[in-house]
């Protein structure tokens, strides 16, 4: 209360600055408040609407199911992931570890990798209907959706490797080469290990962009309703699952339990990937 | 490497020579990707240009797929619309709240306001759709009388999407103008605000200007979200509470049934959305590049 005062007299010869710090004050107000505002909107509608058929394993059209959906999108993160993370990483490792620096080839990838992550996610899912289910004629599936899915989330899985790579002290490499260690041996050794925090909080943050994914995955995975049996057959995720509920407008209570469930699901992932990019910083400051 | 036997030294080469090039390879299949992506893209999408005729497609002002017309200027100017009207709302929004949180916020609410934009950055597009369709439109509705579904409706809602991005990026460079800019200003008199607004912020430039180009270039890219609250018409916008469709949701809303040329001229749509986001990296591109300087 004190302070309060305090900073009023501060302000009564200022008041233009007053007005600044109000209207800072307000839009950050303005921007939590809608946070809260979706959160609340979502949850409240959503958990009241949850029940337990909603989890069974077939999906009928008396009960849209969001099970298979669930399993599918835990399929589409394998599989993705399955693709993206060596790829992601052994890029990430060759241009921290073996390029030089602003050498020509490193900053062409870099810009490529940037134009990547620029790239709308409709556009991802047109040219992974293109390629996948047209040209390599995969049709529809969830191998389809993973393809594209991986080249999406590349940019993110090595820009946060690249990351976690370049923060590793150099003095662990020196050591490491001290004792006779390879190159390579010191990678998969030393650096690698170092580096996994910043690795894990990148691939958290691609599953949270996995489990979001909706543009690109109508055209490539598909919109069956089943449980996916093999990676060639088609499936929806929950988010597809989602849109599909909310544009044929039939399923309007299934639609928030849904969304309910894939709003639990982000914030369960960005709070882990939060929690961990924490302890990776302070074990590197400490 | 130093071992004195020659089999393991040309074991350990061999494995070393191995890895690199595993490295590389993998390193360089981005561009692969990239390349993959321009090609297919341009492959489908340039006999659809050239049959239409590249004046007729870009500013045809008729899109009936039926009647063979296949005009994109109405969702040109939908897509430029919408995304000029998100940024009018969300970047003052976005920079005033990113100056709060580099600033002004005390250190225990920095705890939970941080988090808290990482998580609207995460939230998946189609649920902003769903609060858009079931909050925002019936509020337009209720308000003005008419259906809902609007430029309007697509802005305010993507100017609640891409806050997040504005507000980090911009946090981030404030964060990093160097004290003295704020230091000198407090000095010379003026008070905490003026020296943030004046001096900071100035400094904080071309970091802002990043981060409002990089919420532009998601503006303009959200595909479903957008179809789902902007009403979808396929004419000239003609105010902000009329219907729209842009570039994104005529891909989205036809792709699945078409066919033929009707395909063709979407994927043509793609190139062209591909193009505006092109721009729009090398705008990024320039910006960003006179920070390094």
């Amino acid at each position: 209360m004190k302070k309060v005062k305090s900073s009023f007299s501060y302000y009564k010869n200022h008041l233009s600055s007053l007005f600044l710090r109000i209207i800072v004050i307000l839009s950050a107000v303005f921007a939590l408040s809608v946070l809260f505002l979706i959160v609340a909107f979502v949850l409240s509608k959503g958990l009241s609407s949850l029940s337990p058929k909603l989890f069974e394993l077939e999906y009928t059209s008396q009960n849209a199911s969001m099970l298979p959906a669930i399993i599918n999108t835990v399929q589409m993160i394998v599989l993705t992931l399955a693709f993206s993370l060596p790829l992601g990483i052994f890029s990430a490792i060759y241009l921290n570890e073996y390029a030089k620096k602003k050498s020509r080839v490193s900053a062409f990838i870099d810009l490529t990798v940037e134009t990547l992550a620029g790239i709308p996610s409709i556009v991802y899912g047109l040219f992974g209907y293109l390629v996948f289910v047209a040209f390599l004629s995969i049709n529809y599936s969830v191998l389809s959706g993973a393809l594209t899915l991986s080249i999406m989330v590349l940019p993110t899985i090595m820009r946060t490797t690249q990351e976690a790579l370049a923060a590793v002290p150099q003095s662990y490499r020196e050591g490491s080469f001290a004792l006779g260690a390879g190159r390579v041996r010191t990678i998969f050794r030393i650096v690698l290990p170092s580096a996994s925090g910043g690795i894990v909080s990148g691939v958290i943050l691609a599953i949270g962009r996995i489990v979001g994914e909706t543009a690109a995955l109508i055209y490539t995975a598909g919109t069956a309703t089943g449980i996916a049996k093999t990676p060639f057959t088609s499936g929806r995720t929950l988010s597809v699952h989602l849109y599909l509920l909310l544009s044929e407008g039939l399923y309007i209570d299934e639609a928030y339990a849904t969304a309910a469930v894939l709003l639990l699901a982000v914030i369960l992932i960005n709070s882990l990937s939060d929690f961990l990019s924490k302890k990776i910083s302070k074990r590197f400051t400490a | 490497m130093r071992e004195f036997k020659i089999s393991p030294l040309l074991k350990s080469k061999a494995q070393s020579f191995l890895f690199k090039t595993l490295f590389f390879l993998a390193a360089v299949f981005s561009i692969f990707a990239l390349g993959i992506i321009c090609l297919f893209l341009l492959l489908n999408g340039a006999p659809a240009i050239n049959e239409i005729g590249v004046l007729n497609f870009l500013t045809g002002r008729e899109w009936k797929p039926l009647q063979n017309l296949f005009g994109i200027l109405p969702m040109i100017a939908g897509s430029v619309y919408v995304t000029a009207l998100a940024l009018v709302l969300g970047v003052p929004s976005g920079v005033l709240c990113a100056v709060f949180l580099a600033r002004f916020c005390p250190k225990r609410l920095y705890k939970i306001a941080k988090p808290a934009v990482n998580l609207m950055a995460g939230i998946p597009s189609v649920i902003y759709g769903f609060f858009g369709l079931s909050v925002i439109v019936p509020a337009i509705q209720r308000l003005t009388g008419t259906s809902g579904k609007s430029v309007l409706a697509a802005s305010v809602m993507l100017a609640i999407m891409i806050l997040p991005t504005i507000v980090s990026v911009s946090e981030a460079s404030i964060r990093a103008v160097d004290e003295s800019y704020y230091e000198g200003a407090r000095a010379l008199g003026s008070t905490r605000e003026q020296a943030v607004f004046f001096c900071e912020l100035r400094g904080a430039k071309q970091g802002i200007g990043a981060g409002i180009v990089l919420g532009t270039g998601r503006a303009i890219g959200e595909a479903l979200a957008v179809s789902m609250v902007a009403g979808n018409q396929a004419v000239m916008p003609k105010s902000i509470l009329g219907g729209v469709r842009t570039l994104t949701s005529n891909i989205v809303l036809e792709m699945g049934y078409a066919a033929d040329l009707h395909r063709e001229a979407l994927i043509a749509t793609a190139v062209v959305l591909f193009v505006f986001v092109m721009i729009i990296n090398i705008c990024f591109k320039l910006i960003k590049g006179g920070t390094d300087a």
